[in-house]
């Protein structure tokens, strides 16, 4: 490996002082992990709109490039050259920063993915309050948006993307309290070793009431057709962002997709153990098989199928009434996680079951 | 025990199951699309398109300016002016139809005791500048001329049933 790089950069390398080398290794890393997850989420509309439209018996989009798959591209430079249009009674300051205050903590939260078995940009302790920190964040953009928008549609939509996230966010951390219980840590890392070991030592098993839980939650915090009351385009125009246009509905755009790849990863961590492999115990497969090994493809498989799963839901179900999504949140996900950590909690002092705090 | 049953399918999602399932399958299913440009459906031979005035086969007009089409179209979008031609027939001297007041109910093609003002099959025309809407003539003669042999396969086609 160092032969194939010419001696005068390694000189310079050497040259830079250490806490600069640390500097500009964290930096590529944060760059790298960033221009993947923002080319993931292009590609994320693609796959959206494709398995939709195959859901309706349509083709999805097939005009750009091969496949349809320039498409993103296409969208994107169509929304850099348009003009981001301001109201004229909106606060200019609060309108303009809100989609970025939607975009970085979407962002932000990725610092703290175990992205393999051993690559994680910062390997904190509390990783997991960090995250639920990070996208309770989120909210801020989209009620700033709203409401600096000063249109009656747009605070409108903030003001139910705010109760709902608080809402779901409850459920949310409840459930995350049986991930917590269960992985005896709050390092993502830590979480995700303890499921090490195949499919019958994965959380999803135990937890499966929980996993449920917080899916759904996920769904509802990403404000996400069924839960996508918020936009509720035959209501209130398209919600917090009727106002928006060009680069800075792109931000919020780009968060919003930004938000489900980080739930579906999320999810994958906490219940089916990230990058472990399903296949552990498959010796035929033989010895050197990725398929066996825990890494980053694994990971990658689960986003997916987590993201097939919200357009899926997408496709399939109309959007909840507004009171109806209350009723779930406060009235069944609260008590049925409050149910299963007694459970756990009872059973982990029994010392029964696959725990053994 | 019917609430029970009730209270175990809410809490199994049983029916958001069926209706995901719903969805999977026909996530399998092949696209109903048709891909415009490359692919088209089917067209009938009494397809009422872009409008075409036709000639005998001597190259005759067919027009002798009745002016039945004008008084039979309801939207107003026909306009004749006639006169005795040069070998004493009565022709028309402009035959104007507007496009964008035509409702294309071929109702000018049945009034016509001459088979001389025809819609065809042509649906894929555009305008481009103010005034190209108004089909004169000259246009519609030229039309005729060009898709004769379409012209008149369709309406042999047809003629049995008229």
């Amino acid at each position: 490996m160092s032969s194939l790089i010419p001696q005068f950069v390694v000189d310079l390398w050497d040259a830079i002082p250490m806490l600069f080398q640390h500097l500009i290794i964290i930096t590529a890393q944060i760059l790298g992990v960033t221009i993947v997850v923002i080319l993931t989420v292009a590609f994320t509309t693609y796959f959206e709109r494709k398995v939709i439209g195959y859901m309706q018996g349509r083709l999805g989009p097939n005009r750009v490039g091969p496949l349809g798959l320039g498409q993103p591209f296409a969208d994107v430079i169509k929304l850099v050259i348009k003009e981001v249009v301001i109201p004229q009674r909106s606060n200019r300051f609060l309108f303009l920063i809100a989609p970025m205050l939607s975009l970085i903590p979407a962002l932000a939260a990725w610092a703290v993915i175990p992205l393999s078995g051993s690559f994680v940009i910062a390997d904190i302790n509390a990783g997991l309050l960090y995250v639920l920190a990070l996208t309770s964040v989120g909210v801020y953009g989209v009620i700033l948006g709203g409401w600096a928008t000063n249109s009656k549609y747009a605070f409108l939509g903030a003001m139910r993307s705010g109760a709902q996230i608080v809402a779901y966010e409850i459920a949310m951390g409840f459930a995350l309290v049986g991930v917590l219980m269960a992985g005896g840590s709050l390092n993502l890392g830590v979480i995700m070793q303890a499921q090490a070991g195949g499919f019958s030592s994965w959380f999803i098993i135990p937890l499966l009431p929980l996993f449920f839980v917080y899916f759904i939650s996920g769904v509802a915090e990403t404000n996400r057709a069924p839960f996508d009351v918020t936009e509720g385009e035959s209501e209130i125009v398209a919600g917090f962002h009727v106002e928006y246009s060009g680069v800075a509905f792109a931000l919020f755009f780009l968060a919003e997709y930004a938000n489900m790849i980080l739930v579906s990863a999320l999810t994958a961590i906490f219940f089916l153990g990230g990058v472990a492999s399903p296949m552990e115990g498959w010796t035929f497969l033989g010895d050197g098989s990725f398929l066996r090994e825990p890494n980053f493809f694994w990971l990658a498989a689960k986003i997916s199928f987590f993201l097939f799963v919200f357009f899926w839901l997408r496709a399939t179900f109309p959007r909840f009434r507004y009171d109806q999504i209350m009723r779930l949140g406060w009235k069944i996900f609260i008590p049925v996680t409050i149910v299963w950590i007694a459970v756990e909690a009872v059973m982990a002092w029994m010392k029964v079951g696959p725990w053994s705090v | 025990m019917q609430q029970l049953r009730n209270y175990i399918k809410t809490f199994a999602m049983w029916e958001l199951w069926q209706g995901l399932a719903v969805t999977f399958r026909n996530f399998f299913r092949p696209a109903v699309t048709i891909l415009y440009p490359e692919e088209k459906t089917p067209q009938s031979v009494r397809f009422r398109g872009l409008h075409a005035l036709r000639r005998y086969p001597n190259g005759e007009e067919r027009c002798i300016a009745c002016k039945l089409c004008e008084a039979v179209c309801p939207a107003l979008a026909i306009t004749i002016e006639s006169d005795v031609s040069d070998d004493g027939t009565r022709r028309t001297t402009r035959y104007d139809i507007d496009l964008f007041k035509c409702i294309y109910c071929g109702f000018c093609e049945e009034a016509c005791p001459v088979d001389a003002i025809v819609e065809t099959r042509l649906h894929e025309y555009h305008m481009e500048a103010a005034g190209e809407n108004i089909m004169t003539k000259d246009k519609l003669l030229s039309i005729g001329d060009k898709f004769d042999a379409m012209i008149s396969a369709d309406k042999a086609a047809d003629a049995e049933y008229r």
